[in-house]
This record gives C-alpha cells, sequence and structure tokens, in this order.
C-alpha cells in the first residue's frame, strides 16, 4: 500500500492562533498578574505589569507573536474530512497494548486482510474489492451476519491503517489501529479503535449484545491475542484439555 | 488417566479422566512421575482460593518424562526427563525477558478476570484456579505443558527425582524469599513459618550469606527440621516472639523478615480470631496474622520478604509501621524459570539436598488422605511426595 493521506484542513488566513482554552487563561492570569503586581509595589513591578498586560492581549486577540515566531498555532485542530461514525454517537471503544515486536512486523500482519478474522473475532470474512476496498462478512450474536463494503482511508506503513464503511452500509462503523514505538526497546504500542452505529430493530440489538455492558474489555481481547500470536505464534488457551468433568469420570 | 480433582472444599477425589492433548504447537505431553502436594494447594483443598471449579485437575509441581512434543517445540524430544516450574511462561514478552516468568503477559488465557482483580494479569499458573488459567495441575498420570520449549528443563542424570521436584516450586520460592531479603554479611534473618518454603528459606539465608536465621512455628517437628537447618527457633505458643527477636538481637531487631505463612495464619492474639471469623464469614479474605507481625518485628530500615500466597483484601495491616521504619517489601509468585539452573549447580556441588525436607512418599490414589494429613499436620508431616504408579 504506497497511497498515504493526511487529513489536516488547510490552515486558515488569519491572524488568531491561541485555542479558546488558552484565551481563557490568557485573560485571567493576565488580569490576576497585573492586580497582584500594582498592589505590592516593588522591583518586580514594572516586568509584571508588562507581562500581565501581555497575556490581557493575548487573550482579547488570539493572538500570540510568540507562537508566531515558533510556528505554534493551537487554534486549528486537526479533523477527519468525512466521518462514518459522527462524534459521540454508538459504540466508541479504544484500547492500547505494548507487543515486543517491532512496529513493521505488527503492521505487515495487521495490513494483509487474510489476517483480519484472526484478530477480530466477529470478522467472518474480507474479501479484496479494490486497491482500497474490501468487503466485510460479520457474525453477530444470535446467529445473525451483516455485510458491507469498508475503504481504508488512512494507510501511513508501521504507523496507522484506519477503516470506514461506506455511505449506506448496513451497519456503519469504523476502526483504526495505531502503532507507536515503545520507550526503551520495549516493541509497540498498539492502539485500536472501533467505532460502531448499530441501526435500529434485531441488527442493533445484536450489535450492541456483540459489545455487551464492557466494550472495552471486549476488544481488549483481541488486542491480548493479537498480541500473543505475535509474541508467542499461538493463542494461550485451555479450550479442549482434560477435567475431572467430562462425563467420563470413574472411580 | 488417574487424576487428583477438586470436588468442593475439604474433597480431593483421584478420578479416570480423559488423557490429556496436544492443543497448541509448542506444547508437550509429560508422563508425571513424580508429584508433591505443596502448602498453597491446602489454601484450594480449604476452599479459600476463589475461581477453582468442581472436576479441576490439580498440582503445580511435577516432573516426569516427555512422552509427546508439539509441532513447534525444537529442543525437547521424547523420552527427556523434565522438571517442570508451576509458572507458565511464554519467553517471549517484556516480563519474561526481564527474568519475571511470574509475570508473564501471555500465559493467562482468563487474564481479563485477573485484571479486574489486579489491575493486570500476572502469569498461568498448573491446577491453580481459573483465576489463574484454570490450567489442569500435575497431580496425575499425565499433563500437558503450555510453551514446553521454555516450560522443561531437562533434569542432570545425577539430580533424582526427589531433588528435581523440590526444584518446580518449593525450593525455588524459598530461595526467592531469601534473596529478597538483600542479605549482607553478618545479616539476621527472621523466618515466619517453617513449612517447606520456610525450611528452603532458612538454608537459602545461609547460602546467600547470611550470619544468623531465627525461625518462628509452633509445630514441634519443623522446629526441630529448622534447627537441623541451623537456625535458632522461637515457638509463638510459649515466648512473645517480638520481644524475644528484639533480645535476641540486642535490641535491635532482625535485618529482614520472611512471611512463609500467607494466608492462613494461626496465632495467640485477639487478631488471629479476628482474621479466623472473618475470613470464615467471607468478609475478609486472607488471614493476615503473620503478616502484621512481620512488618512489627522487623528492625527499622529492613526488608519484609513474602513468599507465602496471599489471594485478596487484607485487613489492619500495619501500614504506619511499614512506613515509619522506612521498610522495604519484597513478595511475588516465584520466577521459578530464573532459578532452576542455579540451584542444580548448588545440588550438584553439595551445597544442598533439598531432598531433606520429604516426610512421605505415597502413591498418588492416597492423595485424598494426604491432603488432610498434611492440612492437620498429623504424623510430622512437613512434605508429601505422589508417585502415580507407584504399589500401594
Amino acid at each position: 500500500m504506497s497511497q498515504t493521506q493526511t487529513n489536516r484542513l488547510q490552515e486558515p488566513a488569519s491572524s488568531i492562533n491561541v485555542g479558546q482554552k488558552e484565551r481563557i487563561l490568557s485573560l485571567a492570569g493576565g488580569a490576576a498578574l497585573t492586580a497582584l503586581a500594582l498592589a505590592r509595589r516593588g522591583s518586580a513591578t514594572i516586568p509584571a505589569v508588562i507581562g500581565g498586560v501581555a497575556l490581557l492581549a493575548q487573550g482579547l486577540t488570539g493572538n500570540s507573536p510568540i507562537y508566531r515566531a515558533l510556528g505554534i498555532n493551537t487554534a486549528v485542530r486537526t479533523q477527519p474530512r468525512r466521518v462514518s461514525v459522527p462524534h459521540k454517537q454508538g459504540i466508541h471503544v479504544a484500547r492500547a497494548v505494548t507487543i515486543n515486536r517491532p512496529a513493521d512486523v505488527l503492521y505487515n500482519f495487521w495490513r494483509e486482510p487474510s489476517n483480519l478474522p484472526q484478530i477480530i473475532d466477529y470478522i467472518e470474512s474480507v474479501q479484496m474489492t479494490g486497491e482500497n476496498r474490501a468487503h466485510w462478512t460479520i457474525r453477530l450474536p444470535g446467529g445473525m451476519k451483516a455485510e458491507f463494503d469498508v475503504e481504508v482511508y488512512t494507510d501511513v506503513p508501521n504507523e496507522v491503517i484506519s477503516w470506514r464503511s461506506l455511505p449506506d452500509s448496513q451497519i456503519q462503523n469504523a476502526g483504526s489501529v495505531r502503532f507507536r514505538p515503545a520507550p526503551a526497546g520495549r516493541g509497540t504500542q498498539v492502539e485500536l479503535t472501533i467505532e460502531f452505529v448499530p441501526p435500529g430493530g434485531p441488527l442493533g440489538q445484536a450489535v450492541m449484545k456483540l459489545f455487551g455492558d464492557m466494550p472495552e474489555q471486549y476488544i481488549g481481547q483481541y488486542l491480548r491475542e493479537f498480541k500473543q500470536i505475535m509474541e508467542t505464534g499461538e493463542k494461550a488457551t485451555t479450550e479442549g484439555q482434560t477435567s475431572g468433568r467430562s462425563g467420563e469420570i470413574g472411580q | 488417566m488417574r487424576a487428583v480433582t477438586w470436588q468442593g472444599a475439604g474433597k480431593m477425589q483421584v478420578d479416570t479422566v480423559p488423557d490429556p492433548q496436544i492443543i497448541n504447537p509448542r506444547d508437550s505431553i509429560v508422563r508425571v512421575t513424580t508429584t508433591c502436594i505443596c502448602g498453597s494447594d491446602l489454601h484450594m483443598y480449604d476452599g479459600y482460593i476463589p475461581t477453582v471449579r468442581r472436576g479441576d485437575i490439580m498440582g503445580h509441581e511435577f516432573m516426569g518424562e516427555v512422552v509427546e512434543v508439539g509441532s513447534a517445540v525444537r529442543n525437547l524430544q521424547v523420552g527427556d526427563r523434565v522438571l517442570v516450574p508451576f509458572t507458565i511462561a511464554c519467553g517471549e514478552c517484556f516480563f519474561c525477558q526481564h527474568e519475571l516468568w511470574s509475570l508473564c503477559d501471555n500465559s493467562n488465557p482468563n487474564a481479563a478476570a485477573a485484571e479486574e482483580m489486579y489491575g493486570y494479569s500476572p502469569a498461568g499458573l498448573f491446577g491453580y484456579s481459573h483465576l489463574f488459567g484454570g490450567y489442569a495441575g500435575g497431580q496425575a498420570e499425565f499433563v500437558r505443558v503450555p510453551f514446553s520449549d521454555v516450560g522443561c528443563f531437562k533434569v542432570p542424570e545425577e539430580i533424582t527425582d526427589d531433588q528435581a521436584v523440590m526444584l518446580t516450586d518449593i525450593f525455588p520460592t524459598g530461595y526467592m524469599a531469601a534473596e529478597n531479603c538483600n542479605i549482607h554479611g553478618g545479616d539476621t534473618v527472621a523466618v515466619w513459618g517453617c513449612g517447606p518454603v520456610g525450611q528452603f528459606a532458612i538454608r537459602s539465608a545461609y547460602l546467600l550469606g547470611a550470619e544468623r536465621v531465627i525461625a518462628i512455628d509452633r509445630v514441634p517437628e519443623r522446629l526441630e527440621m529448622a534447627r537441623h537447618g541451623g537456625a535458632d527457633t522461637l515457638n509463638y505458643e510459649e515466648v512473645d516472639v517480638i520481644d524475644a527477636l528484639k533480645e535476641m538481637t540486642g535490641g535491635m531487631g532482625p535485618d529482614s523478615v520472611i512471611d512463609a505463612v500467607g494466608m492462613e495464619a494461626h496465632g495467640t492474639d485477639l487478631d488471629f480470631w479476628y482474621d479466623r471469623i472473618t475470613q470464615a464469614t467471607r468478609m475478609q479474605t486472607d488471614r493476615p496474622t503473620a503478616l502484621r507481625r512481620v512488618i512489627q518485628a522487623c528492625r527499622k530500615g529492613g526488608t519484609v520478604s513474602i513468599p507465602g500466597v496471599y489471594g485478596g483484601f487484607l485487613d489492619k495491616i500495619p501500614m504506619g509501621a511499614a512506613f515509619n521504619k522506612g521498610l522495604t517489601m519484597r513478595m511475588g509468585q516465584t520466577h521459578v524459570h530464573r532459578y532452576v539452573q542455579p540451584l542444580i549447580e548448588r545440588i550438584q556441588h553439595g551445597e544442598i539436598d533439598p531432598a531433606f525436607v520429604i516426610t512421605h512418599h505415597v502413591p498418588l490414589e492416597k492423595a485424598p488422605e494426604m491432603y488432610k494429613t498434611f492440612r492437620d499436620k498429623k504424623d510430622s508431616c512437613i512434605k508429601v511426595v505422589l508417585k502415580p504408579g507407584m504399589v500401594q
């Protein structure tokens, strides 16, 4: 996958380069500093008044010459171009895990569509339909299935893969996985985010049921198993082991 | 095969169950030749460990012969004589690679449950409740060993079964307890509890250079065995131990104190009855009677080392004493893999024969009655070895 995309908006041609919260803090801090300096006159009064007035000005105008000089702008936020799951709607879960492997190994495993059902167990199959598009079939509780088309809209090798369902999908959903080097050679921090807008009716109920009361724990388990496969080559399990519960008990 | 199964508090049973199978590529199957009952098995026997299920196969101290290896195992062969640490470790995660084997990130299939309780999940353990993975244990004729390429240690010919099986838990556990004391020349180490872990802690403290070890218990034969290991002994039913320790150390107190008792302590003071009642009524998971004494007894700036098992939430721990005396506290399940080779060498050099602690050899079929004998400290029982296939 060679195509990379970033989602930064063009910087607006405005002189405002200080964010809203910072402007309020500047106003409050500037006023306090000025008042304090004038109340207790001494050798520090003049510099303190100058600082206080500068903060007041920054708060009022939203323009910081220091930020300008340093190339900082806290007034503009980066945002996705288009979202398939609107902010604060539906299920939004994120969980991170540290995996003792380099980012490229993890990224490459994740980027191979046939590996996805190994990582996320509600995915039954993934069929590529184009360079950045795929058709997903997912399994839901109660024997239900759903199908939709997904596009990968951000793909920065060894850093991030983001996907979302195409408009008019049966279930609107999106997700992303980010890879960041962990400190001191501890491998890679992997953060998985999954978003779903459950539709109405039984399908929506099935989606809610899939994620249950503790959706973080649910996707945490996927990350744990992904880590196990990457670090040890297998998933730890006791499924199928012997016990004294298996109906063959004799004395 | 025959296996010891848990059937409820106070009820162990030897059952015929299906033979274990290879499940994962790194598994092996071991035919158990020698296995033990551990003091920590008694916590399950007495019903104080949650998430044990009826029919679970017990046992985490075992050794034997490899009879089948998984497709990904390159360093083992059928016929190898091996011992198996009770902590299951993958060898690949951050923790294993930092020799913190009992904290392995990948070996507990029920990690989510352990995270709920502890914040993060420790390693899976053989035969030690579903909170620690629910793995079938080794008090059986055969056992499945996960991650067997790092979890099976070949045993040199001259090391006997009785010696080797002590390396699966109890000797490394006593040794790590002593190592955690950070012993310097001239140090006095007090050891609370003279069960098998305490016995190994006493001897390990001397191996690591302690000047003097003072051992505390109330069972005559256990105190006798401690004296045999070079310790001075105190019977807590006869003397005020904290006063006695102060006296014996010229008023300074022991440099480090080991709690080799854990969650089912006994005592003579009021707080013991408080613990007994709150544990029995499930208002408290553990009886930290010994832990309180240990913290109280330790000298200023000293170290409290805790190999005794605790599971949940403890009442009335004298944190003020620990804080204001500037104590160091070290604890945890044993990183067995770290100690197997160095301790094999100590045995080979004749520095210690770990079989000294064994008082009983019995067939596996006798496990249920031996659980009771061991728990009740009857018949001078200190350490029970079970032999599958031994003629009764």
